[in-house]
């Protein structure tokens, strides 16, 4: 076993106690890690009663998970998955940071927690050692605040263990803020002090189990691999392939911002009531020259460097600070709100990392409420002051009042799906069809409707992680974006930006340098892949307890998509439901699913997943 | 110069809507095959002066002393003011190859906005003041 620490922490929050844990080679060689094998370590513990399970219960788990090529293919990450607060399914989500390479130089693969402790504390994974650490004082704090206590409280302790080392690279942290300590369902996972895993809402699990950080320091070298200097040449040539995306180098994500609303039509703006825009005020020059303070900042081993550092340097909302907007936050903390200012969305941006909300989901939900507003739906009573498209203040105000779940931001804090449903329900008008979200999870801002972008109209709604825009559902199933390539990205724990000019063969060949299993693109697209996706498919229509999805009336776009686009040159374009109804056919059937999209039984023989025949029955 | 030390180089961002292009009365301007560069017809034009109304960095201007606009053409593909700024050691202008984006056509600016950003960089609102 190769490229794997070879061993799993697993860590009973309960008892504070700790142990290692084993998988078979096999299961790995299968599953990889990451999503893939949080997906399966879920179903075989959690599987059989998966619909009872509360997602901020103290039965869930909560995985943090490394992957084989962590580490070594450029652009690290780590794997957060349980079961989601907001879709009720297993959702794979990724963060950026070091936190994946200190675990596995530590000597462990993933942490899998479970139970719940009964004060705050945060784990400290240092070599072989697991220390648990009263929280009490770190609890309520802000991000920024969070991880600058944690960071020398760590540093000192692992200094006292180990005086040798001397001055140290600080420890990698995950940690939550506020709003996760509030179990609110869009809180993310932080790393750093705007690196987030957003998708699931697992901040909320983390708070849920007390559990205010995770901190891990190895001073082992990385595992070794199979093949050492074949290895080596090929992160060579990937990174020289990376060198090429001169865009991304250039601006990071951030100059989509202008160029996804005015060039393709697919950003939202005004929570979706329009999708394009031609703001030169929100063009990347403006960032670059107004904003930046530092240009080229990359994670551990990261040639890409798309992170940019910003601070306003003018005007009301100078000092604020945060990596530079990438293209989600600037497209959800600034045009779906109405905000076209690069200073307005810094601002905006650096407020809810340190509130530890999801910049994605959380800016849906804020656009959400502003429709209503608009509609007269929600009025200043309700909210508290107006809240009106542009007006960064009063956005400020709401998600300080969604992280601190104060008045309307208590609904709102649920997220759009269930906010949508309490709201219908106090004011007697149905708003469902304002919020634009897909199983629990607000979609990512790449739109479908001008047909430019890279998802299509089956991509949200056929997806086994909802709105989640970094594994959508495309056909063929083996195109460079469709979920079952993101379940690789994911399982195999790495950045999916540095893929965009790498060839593929070169990852393969790098897979196969590292573990040396020969696993090839075939047998990834054709058993690996189907495993994991089918395994999240039927995790996701389990779902419960609060909330279960009807294939019938679940598996489809949210309304807005089906009106047409009223702003620019993609004008009048919708999706078309009929053309929708056949390729979600035409995409389940290639996946062996029947036409609710719910696994054929010889499909299941097929993959080798007979254990998922009981939890099939009950779903038809 | 606009604000003292704050000098800045301004040419053409070759937008790839070619908004001079549109606004010519007579035609005389056209787009290189090679290069992409834009290039002025002298015996057609007018020295109307609309390309430069129309250009969003105001980037054309007229002959000093004779009849018609100038316009960045590249050298055709080999641009003299980059050989001279490598020569001379400044490496701040390199020749870039230019990708299909809008992003590209937002750096066709005003010479006032460029000091004006300039100046925010450098010394935050008290830039404003400098101008």
């Amino acid at each position: 076993m190769r490229g794997y620490a070879g061993k799993f922490l697993e860590i009973d929050l309960s008892t504070q106690s700790s142990r290692e844990t084993h998988f078979p080679d096999d299961i790995l060689r299968t599953y990889l890690g990451g999503r893939g094998l949080g997906v399966k370590i879920l179903w075989d513990r959690l599987g059989r009663r998966w619909s009872s399970i509360d997602p901020l219960g103290p039965d869930n788990l909560l995985l943090f998970l490394t992957g084989p090529l962590t580490g070594y293919f450029p652009g690290g990450r780590t794997c957060i998955t349980g079961k989601s607060p907001q879709s009720n399914g297993a959702v794979g989500s990724t963060v950026a940071g070091e936190f994946g390479i200190e675990l596995k130089c530590a000597g462990y693969d993933g942490i899998i927690f479970s139970g719940v402790s009964d004060r705050p504390v945060y784990v400290l994974v240092f070599d072989d050692q697991v220390i648990f650490k009263d929280a009490q004082h770190i609890w309520g704090m802000c991000g920024q605040e969070t991880l600058r206590a944690i960071t020398s409280e760590s540093r000192k302790i692992v200094q006292g263990l180990k005086p040798s080392l001397g001055e140290l690279i600080e420890p990698s942290t995950l940690y939550i803020g506020p709003a996760g300590e509030r179990k609110i369902r869009i809180a993310a996972v932080m790393a750093k002090w705007s690196h987030a895993a957003g998708y699931g809402g697992y901040g909320a699990v983390m708070g849920s189990k007390n559990l205010k950080a995770v901190v891990a320091k190895g001073t082992g070298p990385l595992p070794d691999t199979a093949n050492m200097p074949s290895a080596l040449t090929l992160i060579e040539r990937i990174c020289k392939a990376c060198y090429k995306n001169d865009k991304f180098r250039r601006w990071g994500t951030g100059y989509l911002g202008y160029e996804v609303g005015a060039q393709t039509s697919s950003e939202p703006v005004r929570n979706w009531q329009e999708e394009w825009h031609d703001e030169r005020s929100f063009g990347v020059d403006r960032f670059e020259q107004r904003v930046w303070i530092k240009r080229y900042w990359g994670d551990f081993g990261c040639p890409t460097t798309c992170l940019k550092l910003a601070s306003p340097k003018a005007g009301q909302y100078k000092g604020a600070i945060t990596d530079n907007p990438d293209y989600e936050i600037q497209a959800y903390q600034g045009t779906n709100l109405g905000i076209f200012t690069p200073e307005g969305n810094v601002y905006l941006s650096s407020l809810v990392d340190d509130l530890g909300i999801c910049g994605i989901q959380g800016g849906n939900v804020m656009g959400f409420a502003a429709e209503l507003f608009q509609r007269g739906i929600l009025t200043s009573e309700d909210i508290g002051f107006d809240l009106r498209w542009g007006d960064v203040d009063a956005f400020a105000a709401l998600s300080k009042k969604i992280a601190y779940r104060e008045g309307i931001g208590d609904i709102l804090a649920e997220g759009t799906y269930r906010a949508a449903e309490k709201i219908s329900e106090m004011k007697g008008v149905d708003v469902l069809k304002y919020a634009v979200q897909s199983k629990g999870i607000g979609i990512g801002a790449h739109g479908i409707r001008s047909k430019l972008d890279y998802p299509i109209d089956i991509s949200y709604a056929c997806s086994t992680q909802g709105g989640d825009h970094t594994s959508v559902a495309l056909l063929p199933v083996d195109a460079g974006n469709s979920e079952l390539t993101l379940a690789l990205h994911d399982s195999g724990v790495y950045c999916w930006f540095n893929m965009f000019e790498t060839p593929d063969p070169l990852l393969w060949e790098l897979l196969q340098a590292v573990t040396g299993w020969d696993i090839t693109r075939e047998e990834w697209y054709n058993s690996s892949s189907r495993k994991i996706i089918t395994i999240q498919r039927v995790l996701l229509l389990l779902g419960g307890p609060d909330v279960a999805w009807s294939p019938d009336v679940h598996d489809e776009n949210p309304p807005r998509f089906y009106e047409p686009l009223p702003t620019g040159p993609k004008s009048g374009m919708k999706v078309d439901r009929d053309a929708f109804l056949k390729t979600k056919k035409e995409y389940y059937e290639t996946l062996g699913w029947d036409e609710k999209g719910i696994p054929k039984p010889e499909t299941l023989a097929k993959l080798g997943l007979g254990e998922l025949a009981q939890a099939i029955k009950s779903l038809k | 110069m606009l604000a003292p030390g704050a000098e800045i180089p301004h040419f053409c961002a070759q937008c790839h809507d070619h908004p001079c292009l549109e606004s010519c009365p007579t035609q005389a301007i056209s787009v290189s095959n090679d290069t992409g560069a834009i290039l002025v017809d002298k015996e057609r034009c007018t020295a109307c002066g609309n390309c430069i109304d129309a250009c969003p960095g105001r980037i054309p201007h007229i002959h000093p002393t004779e009849n018609y606009s100038l316009i960045c053409d590249l050298c055709r593909g080999d641009p003299q003011c980059v050989k001279v700024c490598k020569e001379g050691g400044w490496n701040a202008l390199w020749i870039a190859p230019a990708p299909e984006s809008y992003s590209y056509r937002l750096y066709a600016k005003k010479p006032e906005e460029l000091t004006k950003e300039l100046l925010i960089n450098l010394f935050g609102e008290k830039g404003l003041e400098l101008i």
